[in-house]
């Protein structure tokens, strides 16, 4: 047999080796530098975190648990639980970094840990290893975002053709559009927190993210029966909150919910898709003073729930603010006379006309029912506190926009100074522009001190308002038929609240001003009358700033006797009206139905 | 008068072994009789895991399904996913995952040098080439973030950018594994004892391969071409030129040979790959992974891993998890069957030395 002598010796030349150093790493005293984008443990920056929990969905492991730690308590915005993992189950895919919306969440340069406690596996990013944020090398801002950060635009109006007549500005998405957006969302559910109402915000999202408006519209219901309402002209803190805005535009929530309730366009549509259970007659009945976002809500459920619901409205129609408060351009009336007409199906009964105080007295409807529901609004406007505020063509925006509303006339002429900064102002502003008149907003402090929406005021602007910030009217001037001529006023600088308070408006003297105009609109805030209340009855209400005091079940200190909306909050908002009005069915219920035990 | 036959149980747990499984043999004397493959230890159930998960939370599931070259499983769920979809990759996205999967597939050939070897007792081998393959891993490490589980190839193109000048390290690594191959030759490829021992053994017979259902390069081994980088181009192998070796004989030396110069092919590939690569997008971003719906349908893929055909089913019913994903990988076939069939005559001392020749990857056998 051949000897394969090559075959024998060629292995012998790995002998060369020998006189090689070697290439591995003598690990302690030599290190290893990790690559920039190692995926190693994981660090959370704690404060920009928001406790959404969007890890722990995501982790197919299931090794993140949200956790509650020191130090973080939960508040709008900030469930207040930060994640932990389970280093044991991790897999150190990153997908937690990844979706991760804040970008607090990233991973570690460290290589090795070496620890002799066994509980160590459980490991909370950002507390377990504060000076992680050194050390790290994989995170969310390298490579494409996961996530969906660009919101489907909304479809309005152009600025100068909405000033032409008072067809809805915004025009809603379409199918494609709702899906596209609905998509966005993360589910986490901040946003729930912080709605008043705490509506099912992702489960609806979802629904329209699949195609199923109807369950969505069926979701919406369960909580708020006037998602219509507020899918236009929400104030929407759930968006300020959502997960999405910490690094790109918030989901639109308001507008999806429009987008919903807007398929079911007539009252028997909402009928056989919401189609809720209705309980018998129990017996009781309930009288609500005030067809406002607040009474209407609770009368609905109370009417689901079997109680007998009048409604007392003193004007000929229903919505209260909502009705009279916000212009059509906003919220047409056909939207709303559909969502009422829907409730009156299941039984909520309205008188309208009827004042209480004048038309009915409060104690006929302490007699007629066991316990009475206050959601009266605020409808008394405050008063400018200066001189010719009581002369032809200074008006109060509040009556203003009723009577706009009502389609009844207004001579408000060509040139219209608004005096106020939050919605209402904007409001009568932007209703002024529909009427033809240039108009200018006058309001004590700075554009970014004003209440309204910020929407709003882009919209305000966006139609040719001219905002006047740090301006405090002195006076009104009148010509010989005690007709408003002009206002005085005066500019102000803003002078820092020495105890951390917003900046005070301080009148500069001297420099002060004349604008020529027509008519004057003060929308400087309202208050509520209570003048129909029996006097030996409101005695015994407590109230606080004008406003009455309620328990987290909208009852007062007279026990039969709720109060909701405006009256009873000091958001003064219609979602924080119809959270009133369903937190009181739990109130007259516990009321009504224990006393039969 | 009969030799008297003995039961052997090889694994699961032995070093000769690939992995968690056992061989069941009946030895006459040195001589199997008869070789009985036991699966079941290593079971994790990945394809029902995935039934009940989110379609981006199956991609880092996936490569676990083999350690030694998970990219092949990355690539076949995204292609799959794509499929079903009708998502445009971006050009320069193929070609990363060419180069990734080219350099699995060198890293895994590293590997099987260390084992192949060292189940001959040579055990200089695998010192040089387990090390040697953690150049490759750093390249990994750096390009993906992780060093075995890339998690890199995922529904739309691949995760992140190449990192500025990763070509130029690419290429020096490829220069250097290059540069070591007379060494691999001269350690274990013209090593006499490994001739000995490889020449005639575990013989495939060539007419029997594909009744058989081998693939890879153990079929190529027996003098067939089949590869499903020349046959079925996916990515941008088309584009790229590359021989695939065959060698005749169907036994252990064969099918090193083939593997042998399919490193060679790989680092020309990679070249190519760097030469080509075009700037742009990266990654063509699916939906928010949360409310990530994949229409229904359904699509068969499959990639040439170093093992050979890797097949992956996947069925969308249209929902947020996929309705079945089925993994069809060669060790299926390699671990199960044929090895019941080419251990029969062997010497027990050649077990493992054959089974390592054939790359059997438990995990793969069990999904």
């Amino acid at each position: 047999m051949a000897v394969d002598l090559k075959g024998i010796l060629s292995p012998f030349s790995a002998l060369k080796q020998g006189v090689k150093p070697p290439h591995t790493v003598r690990f302690p005293r030599e290190k290893k530098e990790t690559a920039e984008r190692y995926r190693g443990l994981h660090f959370n920056d704690l404060e920009e975190c928001i406790g959404c929990g969007s890890c722990a969905t995501i982790c197919q492991n299931e090794a993140i648990d949200m956790i509650k730690i020191e130090g973080f308590e939960t508040k709008d915005g900030d469930s207040g639980l930060r994640p932990r993992v389970d280093n044991g189950r991790c897999c150190w895919c990153a997908l937690c970094v990844d979706v991760c919306p804040t970008g607090s969440l990233s991973l570690t340069k460290d290589y090795i840990y070496v620890t002799d406690d066994p509980n160590a596996f459980l490991w909370t990013p950002g507390v377990d290893n504060p000076d992680g944020k050194e050390k790290i090398s994989f995170t969310s801002e390298e490579g494409k975002p996961l996530l969906d950060y660009q919101r489907i635009p909304m479809r309005e109006l152009e600025g100068m053709e909405r000033v032409k007549s008072f067809a809805e500005v915004v025009l809603g998405y379409d199918e494609e559009e709702a899906r596209k957006e609905a998509a966005r969302c993360v589910g986490c559910g901040i946003c729930t927190e912080v709605c008043p109402v705490h509506m099912h915000i992702p489960e609806y999202i979802f629904a329209i993210g699949r195609g199923e408006d109807e369950a969505a519209i069926k979701i919406i219901y369960d909580n708020n029966p006037l998602g219509e309402t507020c899918g236009k002209v929400c104030t929407r803190r759930c968006e300020t909150v959502c997960a999405i805005s910490k690094r790109g535009e918030p989901v639109a929530i308001r507008w999806l919910k429009r987008y919903a309730t807007e398929r079911a366009n007539n009252a028997d549509l909402i009928e056989e898709i919401v189609n809720p259970e209705i309980l018998p007659p129990n017996g009781h009945s309930v009288g609500i003073i005030g067809a406002g976002p607040s009474g209407l809500t609770a009368a609905y459920y109370l009417s689901l729930r079997g109680f007998d619901v009048t409604i007392y409205e003193a004007k000929d129609k229903p919505g209260g603010m909502i009705m009279y408060g916000i212009p059509k351009y906003r919220l047409p009336l056909e939207s709303i006379e559909k969502q009422v007409g829907y409730m009156q199906k299941m039984g909520v009964k309205i008188k309208y006309n009827t004042a209480v105080g004048k038309d009915i007295t409060f104690n006929e409807i302490k007699e007629k029912h066991e316990a009475v529901l206050i959601g009266i609004g605020f409808e008394k406007p405050y008063e400018l506190g200066i001189n010719g505020e009581d002369a032809e063509g200074s008006i109060q925006a509040i009556n203003f926009l009723r009577m706009v509303n009502s389609e009844r006339p207004v001579d408000i002429g060509d040139k219209v100074v608004v005096v106020g900064g939050g919605n209402v102002a904007i409001d009568a502003a932007r209703v002024s522009r529909r009427l033809g008149a240039e108009v200018t907003i006058l309001y004590r402090r700075r554009v970014e001190d004003m209440p309204a929406d910020w929407e709003e005021i882009e919209g305000a602007e966006d139609e040719g308002v001219v905002i006047h910030p740090q301006a405090i009217p002195l006076e009104i001037l009148t010509d010989e038929n005690n007709h408003v001529k002009a206002i005085k006023y005066a500019n102000a600088e803003m002078i820092p609240d020495p105890n951390g308070g917003r900046p005070r408006p301080k009148i500069i003297e001297g420099d002060e001003h004349i604008i020529e105009v027509t008519a004057v609109i003060a929308a400087i805030g309202q208050g509520a009358d209570y003048s129909f209340i029996p006097e030996d009855i409101m005695e015994k209400i407590e109230t606080k700033r004008g406003r009455i005091v309620v328990n987290e079940k909208q009852q007062t200190s007279v026990p039969w006797i709720f109060a909701s909306g405006d009256i009873a909050n000091f958001r003064a908002d219609a979602i924080s009206a119809i959270a009133d009005g369903y937190r009181a069915v739990k109130g007259i219920e516990e009321l009504l139905l224990k006393k039969e035990k | 008068m009969r030799e008297k036959e003995t039961t052997l149980y090889l694994g699961p747990q032995h070093p000769g072994v690939t992995g968690n499984m056992m061989v069941k043999l009946k030895v006459a004397g040195d001589t199997v009789v008869k070789a009985e493959t036991h699966v079941g230890y290593l079971h994790r159930a990945f394809e029902k895991l995935m039934e009940v998960r989110s379609w981006m939370q199956c991609f880092p599931i996936v490569c676990r399904i083999c350690v030694p070259e998970p990219d092949p499983n990355e690539e076949n769920l995204a292609r799959a996913v794509e499929e079903i979809e009708g998502r445009e990759v971006p050009e320069r996205a193929k070609y990363i995952r060419v180069m990734v999967l080219e350099l699995a597939r060198m890293a895994s050939i590293l590997l099987w040098m260390g084992g192949q070897s060292g189940s001959a007792g040579l055990y200089t081998m695998p010192q040089w080439s387990v090390g040697d393959r953690d150049y490759i891993l750093d390249l990994f490490e750096e390009l993906t973030g992780g060093r075995v589980y890339h998690m890199y190839i995922w529904p739309g193109g691949v995760r992140r950018d190449l990192p500025e000048g990763f070509e130029d390290r690419v290429l020096k690594t490829l220069d250097y594994l290059e540069s070591r191959l007379p060494d691999y030759d001269h350690l274990m490829f013209e090593n006499a004892i490994f001739q000995k021992r490889a020449k005639g053994v575990g013989v495939i017979p060539k007419e029997k391969a594909l009744e058989w259902g081998v693939v890879g390069p153990p079929l190529r081994g027996c003098g067939i071409k089949h590869d499903v980088r020349i046959d079925e181009p996916y990515e941008v192998y088309d584009k790229l030129d590359f021989i695939v070796p065959t060698y005749e004989g169907g036994d252990v030396w064969a099918r090193a040979m083939v593997r042998r110069q399919e490193f060679e092919q790989s680092i020309s590939i990679i070249r190519q790959v760097i030469e080509k690569m075009p700037k742009g997008d990266y990654y063509n971003k699916v939906p928010n992974p949360f409310n990530w719906i994949v229409p229904p349908g359904e699509a068969y893929v499959k990639t040439e891993s170093v093992r050979g055909e890797f097949g992956y089913y996947v069925v969308s019913d249209g929902s947020l998890k996929p309705r079945r994903i089925h993994v069809r990988g060669a060790a299926y076939v390699h671990g199960v069957s044929l090895l019941e069939k080419i251990l029969v005559g062997a010497n027990i001392a050649d077990v493992s030395f054959i089974m390592n020749s054939l790359g059997v990857c438990p995990p793969e056998i069990e999904r």
